[in-house]
């Protein structure tokens, strides 16, 4: 059924923190190794080794340019995967029912043996989540790793996205953000998560923490004053050696005087 | 968004067939015998050609019948109901007019009613996309709706209905023009409001995540011809409206009336290319590339 429900029980998703990501991609790389041989069809690729290799991928790491008014400008990596909307617009355009979401923990799935591959959710998705499997032809998209989260065959701390795992700078974390006092509705409130597109009105789940505001350096010069030339009139030893080797026919390398 | 001929080809062609089933069934014109027969199979044909062009873009047609389930919430589920009713109940009253010189009003009516109903369900398919600003609104349904209505009477032979409709849907069509350049800008959406970056300061698409291309890219981020967009706006303006308006106008004749059909719809076709190709999804806004 393509209707969404009024209200999921649950609401699992991600909560990914634009500060501490450093644009590893190995969310990208261990989300396709998990997903192509697991739930449903595999992530096929074409022309993996050739001039013009293209391929389907669950969740893909973008990488923007942030210029501010004023200072320098910073660079965000920007990890983007199906952020499982309360009122996603894929499920009720699908007309075959293969897409729906789930009323006991809000995630959002495809049907693979009901997908005719019209794409139309695809169309209706604002955030490019969905992506039409070139091999199979069904449409692909993030599974939250259903098939790991409640997998009892897997060690505990196996039990979350093979993204959220992956994650070597804990950029990525994964919890029910319909539960107040969840670590990740914790996390939101505290760092000010915030929805992609809110004016699509998809009400996302996933939420996203902005970048922490950076520091600036003050201008100081308090060394200064000590890095002034300090042997203007050596004496001694070194103040003969320096007049003694000025002496010696030649031009003393540096062009010391 | 990417033109797929197999949609431009659906969307013109059976938008042309239901528009004639339509006056058929309101008996326009209201021949009976051999000529009701050709004025019904060349409606089927559009029609029906039309949708079967339309599964040639499914990844797996053989799975196409689970698409009249979901009429609750799917406007592709509705449309595909919406066809095979009118279909039948066209096939229906044709059957009456062709083999038994009748006219049975009502069903008539009805199957008129669901056949312009099957436009109306596709064109909100298109309309009912948020990610796609420039069909966002309701002129998109007024568009295919006009469209179908000015076709379908010129191919009905209807020369004083088809007049002020090819008038009316040209005007449709240049304001569908005017408003929908506006459409992406009026959205809010930016590369900005898709990161929530824009408090730190102007967004800028850096690196894309990959170095080849992939599906969202070929199927959202179609750019190709946009440069010769007010050029194919004007051959579209002048084949479908202007030369079949010009020819109806002429006295009478089969030659004219054809040369009407054959330009009318060869400028649908032009505008229904732009209608995919000119359109922006927000997706594209991610890849830097609005």
């Amino acid at each position: 059924m393509t209707t969404l429900p009024t209200s999921t029980q649950k609401k699992l998703g991600l909560v990914i923190d634009l500060d501490t990501c450093v644009g590893c991609h190995a969310c990208v790389v261990s989300c396709k190794g998990w997903n192509t041989e697991n739930y449903g069809a595999p992530l096929s690729d074409q022309d993996p080794y050739g001039g013009d290799p293209s391929g389907t991928f669950l969740n893909r790491v973008h990488s923007y340019e942030v210029q501010p008014d004023e200072g320098a400008a910073q660079l965000i990596h920007f990890p983007k995967s199906c952020l499982h909307c309360e009122d996603a617009p894929c499920v009720t355009v699908c007309p075959t029912g293969a897409s729906y979401k789930r009323v006991e923990d809000g995630i959002v799935l495809v049907n693979e043996q009901d997908c005719i591959g019209c794409g139309l959710c695809a169309w209706a998705c604002p955030y490019g989540a969905r992506e039409m499997d070139a091999s199979e032809k069904v449409m692909k998209k993030c599974t939250l790793c259903v098939d790991r989260i409640y997998n009892e065959n897997l060690p505990e701390e196996d039990r979350q996205p093979a993204c959220v795992r992956t994650c070597p700078s804990g950029a990525r974390h994964f919890g029910d953000l319909a539960d107040e006092t969840s670590d990740v509705s914790i996390l939101v409130a505290e760092r000010g998560g915030f929805d992609l597109m809110p004016e699509m009105g998809t009400k996302p789940v996933n939420q996203y923490l902005p970048p922490r505001p950076k520091d600036t350096m003050e201008e100081f010069n308090i060394l200064a004053p000590y890095l002034e030339p300090v042997a203007k009139d050596a004496g001694g030893f070194l103040g003969w050696l320096d007049k003694a080797l000025d002496k010696l026919p030649g031009n003393s390398a540096g062009g010391a005087k | 968004m990417h033109p797929a001929p197999s949609i431009i080809l659906f969307t013109t062609l059976s938008g042309l067939g239901f528009g004639l089933l339509a006056f058929l069934g309101i008996n326009m014109p209201g021949s009976t015998g051999f000529i009701a027969f050709v004025f019904f199979a060349i409606a089927y044909v559009l029609a029906v050609g039309g949708l079967l062009f339309s599964t040639f873009h499914l990844g797996h047609p053989e799975r196409a019948l689970k698409a009249f389930s979901q009429w609750r919430s799917s406007w592709l589920s509705r449309e595909g109901i919406c066809a095979v009713a009118a279909l039948i109940v066209m096939a229906i009253y044709g059957f009456g007019r062709v083999f038994m010189d009748q006219h049975w009003g009502l069903i008539g009516g009805i199957g008129a009613v669901l056949s312009l109903a099957t436009v109306y369900t596709t064109s909100m398919i298109y309309a009912q996309l948020k990610t796609v600003p420039r069909w966002h609104m309701p002129l998109t349904s007024l568009l295919f709706m006009a469209f179908s209505l000015a076709g379908g009477a010129l191919l009905a032979g209807q020369v004083q209905i088809a007049l002020p409709l090819l008038i009316v849907a040209g005007i449709v069509q240049i304001a569908y023009w005017l408003l929908g350049d506006k459409r992406l800008a009026q959205s809010g959406s930016t590369l900005e409001s898709a990161t929530g970056l824009g408090h730190i300061g102007k967004v800028k698409a850096f690196e894309p995540p990959h170095t080849g291309t992939n599906y969202l890219m070929r199927e959202f981020i179609h750019v190709v011809g946009r440069k010769h967009a007010q050029k194919l706006r004007i051959i579209a303006l002048g084949l479908g409206f202007v030369i079949p308006v010009i020819a109806l106008l002429l006295p009478f004749g089969h030659m004219l009336a054809l040369v009407a059909v054959l330009s009318h719809v060869a400028g649908i076709f032009v505008s229904r290319w732009l209608f995919f190709a000119q359109a922006e999804h927000v997706v594209g806004l991610y890849y830097g590339k609005r």
